[in-house]
């Protein structure tokens, strides 16, 4: 089937990449250039340890260039797993080290552990000291594999690259070696939660402490805390609850049932209720062997929660710590916490709260600083017709004062190139059709007609419900023009509807096809079934429910994914499944096309967000960090960066160039159910369960604005096509409209907050609510705003 | 302790289980439709601090509730016994418990992920086979539910008990049932959910203000509704998609209806209407009173369902008490009727709100019914029917309005007892006050007419066999017999033991005792065919309504219990109707007929003084239950924890009137 798709180029499954340009996988040089691979980037940005982390960093000293040329040497035939090596919570700690040292020497790979041990500048006693030589072998090569099976588990065997070069770095070395010699048996099994020994990783808690002396412990540093003066309080608070789910682990893991009990009874209730998700998992944790597999309790351990108090704070504490000989507590905060020490006035409460709530703490500042181009690339030049168009627009009476605007963004669209805009071919993107072109023109042509929106005009709302869905929507998609709509089903299908005249007809049989004139002006028209037309087709190939659709740019595919771990490539010429993209082992949440077509991000339960193009039945980049599933991907309007939000409750935004977490949003209190950029590629906007809107700046890395109203999850989000409007649906049953340019206009980017990142939001999001439009009874499961700006909201009807 | 748990899972379905069980525990908490506004706070309903509260870190003041709910042993021993293992030991049934409790938690936690993303507020059985699949585990078969399994919960004696209702099915019954039709197919609607930032009035879209705002402007005028108040959550079962299963759904569900409210309230003292909503008010009543019957059907209609009518409703009403008025003195039977019929559908439309208006439309309906002449030729005209019909309107406005405050139903009912009392009331009135009084009930029919039927019927005879004075007479009272045949019948079936006697009868209500007792004997039959489909347990009283008076509206009456007084000083009787089933002949109208409620209620004690005296029976209450609140509170339970079928137009306020009529009200 995949011969009739229009180009040979589009054909969708070809093995050698020698179609389009396309995005070659990091080799391993690149990985060796970026500092250690993945250990030093991923250290400060995935939440990796403090102690271990920093040490290895002065390998290569300094923030590392996420653009790095590539070095030659690299053996070119690395597969992409390099970058996924950097694990799901990076835990580059020191046990983890230690355990890979240990590894290595015992499979014989002297040289590399030479390399890894210099690169960590670890002494030969420390890892001589870190235990019984036999006890922490076996359980370095289990946390290896364990770690490892994570990636290479949902990455299939032929991947793995083969064991690289005596001078790798880190990080290579791991997925190397472990990919190599050990690996291969337990490649494609379960995930590490099924791993049977775990108890390596939780080897930490043993640390033995008078078990009846945990609640004196922690009440006697709440009784400090709250003692404090104000000022510290506020952030002294921050303690209590990664305190509290360490002791209570701690306790559980030596087997304190009762006391684990008791401390649970007596101190949950002080810790704050946007962490009552993750204290129903602990509660139900009341057993050394339920420790095993537990993913929450994998996260808590793998990964630092991670703290901001200031300078002031921390000395009190510390004080107090050394002056209650308080050795217990003062070993978890060393071991498992990272505390992010600032300079200047501690923060307030409510600067604060703003910020925490995700799994793993606040992100660290340095997970943010990195430069990221969030400009927008150059629009190619098409050719006269269009200008035409635009200056007759520019004459007619009346239309100048609404041009202006878009006037500006177009122009720094075309004209000139934007300052924050990455370089053009910063990664390789397909060559436009002259299908697109047209569609191009035709999207020009329609923004001239476009509704210039602001409070005081308000766009028009069209609802599509489905009707007789029983409860089985899962996922709808909308074209850019708006002709198409495609639902997503419980039941496995993927259906497509017209919403336009035009039906929707698939191509004719091979056998017909042939006998049709090539050479006639209309043989687009006449390779058509007519008989075929109907508004809607259904696609049948899914084997579970599909949680996500998108349209590609062009509207010849469609990708869904579904939770049979699968993404397919529909054609929507055929209305036959193309490819299926087999790589998530595990339910992939969500999927989307990249804004040029050809490349797209999937991400799922098993919490990693992948980069695909459609001509490579394997992902190109695994984006892993996140320490819970994926729940939302969205492409940035340049293509050059991925955001995804999870159920850490943590945004995080990924450079595609080379894999890297460059952003790190935290401050949402709920799983992420939806995510969108503003036209301008500027900024962010999150929806989560707690039925809030965050609103990010990308340049700055900052939170900049919250938008309160929803009381259920955020299921869309989407902006205006000029950005004056964000539009937010929910499981409430509205749609909300928000004033984005207020809530945008006045922002706090002055250097200090920028390097802080204490920010001030202002309470003013009922200000900025400019509509309230309840359903009967209809979740708003998805938004679209057409070309000219009228919305397009869509979910299925579900009578209580 | 290596133990599948899928092996475990299936057993949740075995009855009986004791205690709470930790699966509903964790799955129905979470999935409660969710938080509050404007707060981070995840899950207030289970958390009730407040975003102030949450500045100061005061351990009592932010207690979550949250505990480590594990499944009792006992549990364990009885799935064990389902299994076949006789005897397990105590210690193993405790690792058990612990380990099959932390495995179901588990898998009903991502389940949750599996809602989340199906965008979905309800787990589904579905859910949980993902969830076990995530696990490999395999997954359980059969268990396809579309909505919730309907544990039920019951308790008593201290113990909590939630088991699976397994009903049994007779195989004959599926076979010979026709098909069910074939579920529709998805298809896509397309509407204006708003349009240029209004929000048109359209079915499509929920009704412009909501009932409960209807009613705090109605009721609270100065407060104007702010976000976050929650006045009336579960007060009332109109609510947009306020589960009905769940109180808490509701009071969260409140809110949203009022947030952001206030940045576009409409100023309410104004009453203007717009062009449209003019052309729209004079088209409706000109087809309501026009000659045309499809447009009157299809005005009807529309005032019957659409949403947005709330501000033409002063107008309306004016309409209606105004043209009774005038059309009364003029005997204008058909236009009578067509405003009776616009009445009903202002009742039956969902959206209105309609208190603010009673006081206006009761005394236009009450004149339909007891008027003297309404019509110009009250010998040929059938304005009984107009009468009958009125009659039941009524009763519907008795039951949705009348509170303990406003004591709207003792009030009516005082104006008929009063005509019908008087000697000199003609035929046409008398008529028109038995129809009123009838309707209201079958207690109000026990207390106040069977004590006069023995009256009545000499009066009629005296008419009927007496010399020939006036036909008009004639025919109201042969009206009159009838309709007290009607109704007293099925009540007399309920009340008296069955042998039907024509003497006993006789004696006890003189001259139609006869006829009544072919009545009741006719109308036992009826119910005995009608129980033959009831299953019948102790503790369910099946009652058979009247079968052709009740009308579409009243047919939802049957649910709502009616307390009536008696003038002495004699406890109050009360009594809960169960209609488990619906009579045939009213069996699409009533939308909770299936409604069976656990209720103790009066055995039939109709033996005892029902004599001649105008001394009303009293009846004593029934031993089982002590006081008329505990059965409605048993029942309200019931419906709760139930599968109540969703609140159709009649029904949002039978809670209401329940636990009114749970209060004594003031003899009449």
């Amino acid at each position: 089937m995949a011969a009739l798709a229009e180009e040979q180029t589009e054909v969708a499954v070809k093995l050698e990449p020698e179609g389009p340009p396309t995005l070659l996988p990091p080799q391993a040089g690149d990985g060796a250039g970026e500092g250690s691979g993945g250990t030093t980037n991923n250290g400060p940005n995935g939440g990796g340890g403090n102690v271990a982390a920093s040490s290895s960093t002065g390998g290569d000293g300094g923030t590392p260039k996420p653009t790095v040329a590539v070095s030659a040497a690299a053996p070119a035939g690395a597969a992409p797993v390099p970058a996924a090596a950097p694990d799901a919570g990076a835990p580059h700690d020191r046990q983890t080290l230690l355990a890979v040292l240990q590894f290595l020497r015992q499979s014989k790979l002297r040289e590399a552990e030479e390399a890894l041990r210099r690169e960590a500048g670890l002494l030969e006693e420390a890892v001589a000291g870190s235990g019984a030589p036999g006890e922490v072998d076996s359980a370095g090569a289990e946390v290896t594999s364990a770690l490892l099976s994570r990636v290479t588990a949902s990455a299939p065997g032929p991947a793995a690259p083969d064991p690289p070069g005596t001078g790798a770095s880190g990080a290579t070395v791991i997925s190397g070696s472990a990919s190599g010699p050990a690996a291969p048996g337990k490649v494609g099994s379960v995930a590490v939660e099924d791993q049977p020994d775990v108890s390596a990783v939780l080897s930490a808690y043993n640390q033995q402490g008078d078990p009846t002396m945990y609640e004196e412990y922690y009440s006697g540093l709440k009784h400090f805390i709250e003692c404090s003066l104000d000022c510290h309080r506020a952030e002294l608070s921050q303690l209590f609850y990664p305190l509290f789910v360490h002791m209570y682990l701690e306790l559980v893991y030596n087997q304190h049932e009762n006391e684990a009990k008791s401390f649970f009874e007596k101190f949950h209730g002080d810790q704050e209720c946007y962490y009552q998700d993750d204290l129903r998992v602990l509660s139900s944790l009341t057993k050394k062997e339920h420790m095993k597999g537990n993913e929450t309790m994998l996260d808590f351990r793998t990964s630092k929660f991670v703290l901001r108090i200031s300078r002031d704070s921390y000395q009190l504490l510390k004080r107090h710590l050394q002056e209650k000989q308080n050795n217990q507590i003062w070993n978890i905060v060393q071991e498992h916490l990272y505390i992010d020490i600032f300079d200047g006035m501690p923060r307030s409460k409510q600067q604060i709260d703003a910020m925490v709530g995700s799994l793993a703490g606040e992100a660290k500042r340095e997970a943010n600083k990195s430069k990221v181009f969030f400009g927008l690339l150059k629009e190619p030049e098409i050719e006269v017709p269009l200008d035409d168009e635009d200056e007759e627009g520019e004459n007619e009476e009346g239309k100048p004062k609404k041009k202006k605007p878009k006037k500006d963004s177009i122009g720094s669209k075309s004209k000139k190139q934007d300052p924050n805009a990455p370089p053009q071919n910063r990664i390789p993107l397909p060559e436009l059709k002259d299908s697109d072109k047209l569609d191009k023109i035709m999207n020009m042509k329609e923004t001239t007609k476009r509704v210039r929106l602001g409070p005081d005009c308000l766009p028009s709302i069209c609802f599509y419900t489905f009707l007789n869905a029983y409860q089985g929507l899962t996922a709808v998609d909308v074209t850019d023009d708006s002709s198409l709509i495609a639902g997503g089903f419980a039941d496995s299908t993927v259906r497509v509807w017209s919403v336009t005249p035009k039906k929707l007809r698939s191509v004719k049989q091979a056998s017909d096809l042939s006998l049709i004139d090539k050479e006639s002006d209309d043989v687009l028209e006449r390779i058509m079934d007519e008989k075929t037309a109907s508004e809607l087709k259904i696609l049948y190939g899914h084997s579970g429910p599909v949680y996500g659709a998108s349209f590609s740019p062009d509207r010849n595919y469609l990708l869904s994914s579904s939770e049979d771990g699968t993404v397919r490539l529909w054609s929507l010429q055929t209305f036959t499944c193309l490819v299926g993209y087999k790589g998530h082992n595990y339910p992939v949440w969500d999927t989307q096309f990249s804004p040029y077509g050809y490349y797209f991000v999937s991400g799922g339960h098993d919490r990693v967000a992948r980069l695909w193009a459609t001509d490579h039945y394997q992902p190109l980049r695994i984006f892993a960090g996140h320490l819970a599933d994926v729940n939302c991907t969205r492409f940035h309007p340049n293509s050059n960066y991925v955001a995804t939000g999870s159920a850490d409750r943590t945004v995080r935004l990924w450079d595609v160039l080379n894999g890297n977490c460059v952003r790190i949003f935290t401050g949402h209190k709920g799983p992420i159910h939806s995510l969108t950029f503003s036209p301008n590629g500027r900024f962010l906007a999150t929806g989560a369960t707690d039925g809030r809107v965050l609103l990010w700046d990308i340049g700055h890395g900052l939170m900049v604005g919250e938008l309160k109203g929803h009381t259920d999850t955020v299921c869309s989000l989407r902006f205006s096509r000029d950005g004056e409007i964000l539009a937010s649906g929910s499981m409430d049953n509205t749609v909300r409209l928000w004033d984005a340019i207020k809530a945008f206009e006045d922002l706090e980017t002055d250097d200090f907050t920028t390097a802080t990142g204490h920010i001030n939001l202002p309470e003013n999001s009922q200000e900025l609510l400019l509509g309230t439009y309840m359903t009967k009874s209809t979740p708003v499961v998805h938004l679209h705003f057409t070309r000219r700006n009228l919305v397009l909201a869509a979910g299925a009807y579900s009578p209580q | 302790m290596d133990i599948r748990h899928s092996e475990f899972l299936p057993c949740l379905h075995c009855p009986p289980f004791v205690g709470p069980l930790p699966v509903s525990h964790v799955s129905f908490s979470s999935a409660c439709p969710v938080p509050l506004p404007g707060s981070p706070s995840l899950h207030r309903g289970l958390h009730p601090s407040r975003e102030e509260k949450r500045d100061s870190r005061m351990a009592e003041e932010k207690k979550l509730k949250l505990s480590n709910t594990v499944l009792p042993s006992e549990s364990m021993k009885v799935v064990a016994e389902s299994m076949g293992i006789a005897q397990i030991q105590e210690e193993t049934c405790q690792l058990l418990t612990d380990e099959v409790s932390y495995r179901i938690k588990e898998i009903a936690q991502d389940a949750l992920k599996f809602m989340h993303m199906g965008k979905r507020q309800k787990l589904t059985t579905s859910d949980i086979d993902y969830a076990l699949k995530l696990k490999n585990v395999e997954p359980l078969y059969g268990f396809h539910a579309q909505e919730f399994i309907p544990f039920r919960f019951a308790s008593g004696g201290g113990r909590e008990l939630y088991f699976y209702e397994e009903k049994e099915v007779d195989l004959s019954d599926i076979i010979n049932t026709p098909l069910p039709r074939v579920p529709l197919d998805v298809c896509l609607k397309a509407h204006w959910l708003s349009i240029e930032g209004c929000q048109p009035a359209i079915p499509e879209n929920p009704p412009p203000a909501p009932k409960e705002q209807q009613k705090a402007e109605a009721t609270e005028p100065l407060k104007s509704a702010k976000p976050g108040q929650e006045e009336d959550g579960p007060l009332k079962g109109k609510g947009q998609g306020a589960t009905t299963a769940d109180g808490k759904g509701k009071e969260k569900k409140a809110p949203p209806l009022l947030e952001g409210a206030p940045l576009r309230l409409k100023p309410r003292s104004i009453h203007e209407l717009s062009v449209e909503q003019q052309l729209y008010y004079k088209e409706i009543t000109e087809a309501c009173v026009g000659s045309c019957e499809a447009k009157r059907a299809e005005a009807l209609q529309s005032i019957a369902t659409d949403p947005g009518l709330y501000q033409m409703l002063p107008r309306f009403s004016t309409f209606i008490s105004e043209g009774v008025r005038v059309n009364v003195v003029q005997n204008n039977l058909a236009l009578l009727i067509y405003l009776m019929r616009m009445v009903k559908a202002l009742m039956d439309n969902p959206t209105l709100y309609l208190e603010k208006y009673v006081h206006e439309l009761i005394p236009a309906v009450m004149t339909c019914i007891v008027s003297r002449q309404l019509c110009l030729r009250p010998d040929v005209d059938n304005h009984w029917a107009l009468r009958d019909f009125a009659a039941r309107l009524v009763a519907q406005i008795c039951k949705h309005f009348s509170t303990t405050t406003n004591n709207i139903q003792s009030r009516i009912t005082k104006t008929f007892t009063k005509s019908w009392v008087d000697e000199k009331t003609p035929w046409t009135t008398r008529y028109g006050s038995i129809a009123g009084l009838a309707e209201l009930g079958h207690d109000v029919i026990k207390t106040l007419i069977l004590p006069r039927l023995q009256q009545e019927g000499e009066r009629i005879r005296s008419v009927l066999d007496g010399p020939v004075l006036s036909n008009i007479d004639r025919i109201g009272a042969d009206h009159v017999q009838s309709l007290l045949l009607k109704h007293c019948a099925p009540v007399l079936a309920k009340l008296r033991p069955p042998p039907d006697n024509q003497d006993a009868y006789r004696a006890e209500f003189g001259s139609l005792g006869p006829l009544l007792c072919s009545q009741v004997v006719k109308a036992r039959a009826q119910a005995a065919l009608q129980a033959q489909q009831v299953n019948r347990t102790t503790l369910t009283i099946t009652q058979v309504l009247s079968l052709s008076t009740s009308a579409p509206g009243s047919g939802s009456t049957t649910t709502s219990p009616v307390t009536t007084t008696v003038p002495s000083v004699q406890p109050i009787v009360k009594l809960v109707s169960t209609a488990t089933t619906a009579p045939p002949s009213t069996a699409p109208s009533g939308p909770g007929s299936v409604q069976k409620y656990i209720v103790v209620s009066l055995p039939p004690t109709g033996e005892g003084k029902g004599g001649p005296t105008s001394h009303p029976s009293p009846v004593p209450p029934p031993a089982s239950s002590p006081s008329p609140l505990s059965g409605s509170a048993l029942c309200g339970g019931k419906q709760e924890a139930g599968d109540s079928p969703p609140p159709a137009p009649g029904t949002p306020k039978a809670n209401g009137s329940q636990s009114n009529s749970g209060s004594p009200q003031p003899a009449p």
